[in-house]
């Protein structure tokens, strides 16, 4: 069995990393963290995990030596103690920001501060497996991903892979995202008469995921606006793109196909007659899965590039054990199978 | 040998005893396509009836 310890999981992420990874038949859960409820119950902050486990958060200073360390802290945190991180285990997953670019100028453009470790950026390895499925067997650090970056990346990859979008072709990315992805702690914007109803642009230039999508692309001429609204969880993003060649719908199928042929938890889905026609997070909650689907206007040549995931899930937690089942060399889907649920 | 979808071009393998004329449908898109021959496998988009889809 491999012992994982998860620092910081208090929090939905860290919830959702219990969640999958109570039920993972190669893991046992040594020990969780959280300053703020050490000693207390997981069941308390995580009400779903009742009955399920009797584990008590400890605190950090109390943290042990396990075989795989999950940190789910937030951004900021997991970069100025990594060192100390690395004495308690062989590998390491972070599901913050600190290490999921490789470019230390990023740090100081996209999050306003220089990175405190910037020796340890080359050491992590982006943890999209879509993207970097090979150099993830077997690794050692694995940084996570962002969920608005998941989701456009994933509607980006085939039109990239297959050379229909490239360089400078502009791509704009709306991204319209649940309450989940604001954390659990609230705030003035999440009080519930504030945030009920809301179709509020919080990001509509400037979100710092802008750079993970210019890194895991390679494209230059990536925008990026983000809507909250009406969901707890989900984000589907409606990425626009304008490439500098026309191309017809059928090489779309084709480059879909291609790109994700054989990928465990991405469908393609376009279908051409009924109410579900597109990607729509409402169908993903609780799922690791990516649906992925596309529209071509013929007369301006603009494809519409359409990805929804579970922000929680595919954008963070599920995503992460992922990357980890391949870290450790176990079948890539284990404990994540799960379908979604229909209605919701 | 399979059809292919006039719509998606999706690779489409008759089942055993597909008969000239069948509607079925596309495991891709989902487009409604008759059988207009079994051997060759060929197919054709359905003829459908139109829908107001939030238009």
């Amino acid at each position: 069995m491999t012992r994982v310890s998860i620092v910081g999981a208090s929090g939905y992420v860290g919830g959702e990393l219990l969640r999958l990874l109570l039920r993972h038949p190669q893991v046992s859960i040594h020990q969780v963290t959280s300053e703020r409820l050490a000693g207390k119950p997981v069941s308390g902050p995580h009400p779903h995990l009742r009955g399920v486990t009797d584990l008590t958060f400890t605190s950090q200073s109390q943290l042990e030596a396990c075989d795989v360390l999950i940190l789910a802290l937030p951004h900021g945190s997991a970069a100025k103690r990594i060192a100390e991180y690395a004495q308690l285990a062989p590998k390491i997953i972070d599901c913050s920001a600190d290490f999921r670019l490789r470019n230390p100028a990023d740090y100081d453009q996209w999050y306003g501060e220089a990175h405190p470790n910037p020796q340890w950026l080359d050491r992590f390895v982006y943890g999209l497996p879509e993207l970097n499925r090979e150099a993830l067997r077997g690794a050692n650090y694995v940084s996570g991903v962002g969920c608005n970056a998941t989701a456009t990346n994933l509607a980006l990859l085939p039109l990239v892979k297959a050379g229909i979008i490239t360089g400078n072709d502009v791509v704009i990315s709306d991204v319209k995202v649940g309450s989940s992805e604001g954390g659990a702690q609230g705030n003035d914007g999440s009080h519930h008469p504030e945030r009920s109803g809301v179709v509020r642009s919080f990001a509509p230039t400037g979100h710092r995921h802008t750079a993970e999508i210019v890194q895991a692309t390679g494209l230059s001429n990536v925008h990026l606006s983000i809507t909250s609204v009406e969901l707890v969880r989900g984000a589907v993003a409606t990425v626009h793109c304008l490439p500098s060649q026309a191309v017809d719908e059928k090489t779309l199928w084709r480059a879909y196909r291609a790109c994700y042929r054989g990928e465990p938890f991405v469908r393609i889905v376009r279908e051409r007659t009924g109410f579900h026609r597109l990607p729509e997070p409402k169908l993903l909650g609780g799922t690791n899965l990516a649906d992925v689907g596309f529209d071509l206007d013929e007369q301006s040549g603009r494809i519409v590039s359409i990805c929804a995931i579970d922000n929680l899930m595919k954008g963070a937690a599920g995503s992460a054990v992922q990357c980890l089942n391949l870290m450790c060399d176990y079948p890539e889907t284990t404990a994540l199978e799960m379908i979604g649920l229909h209605p919701y | 040998m399979a059809a292919v979808c006039p719509e998606c071009d999706a690779e489409i393998v008759f089942k055993a005893g597909t008969i000239t004329g069948e509607i079925i449908v596309c495991p891709d898109c989902a487009a409604e396509l008759e059988v207009t021959s079994v051997n060759p496998p060929a197919l054709e988009l359905a003829p459908e009836v139109g829908e107001d889809w939030g238009e």
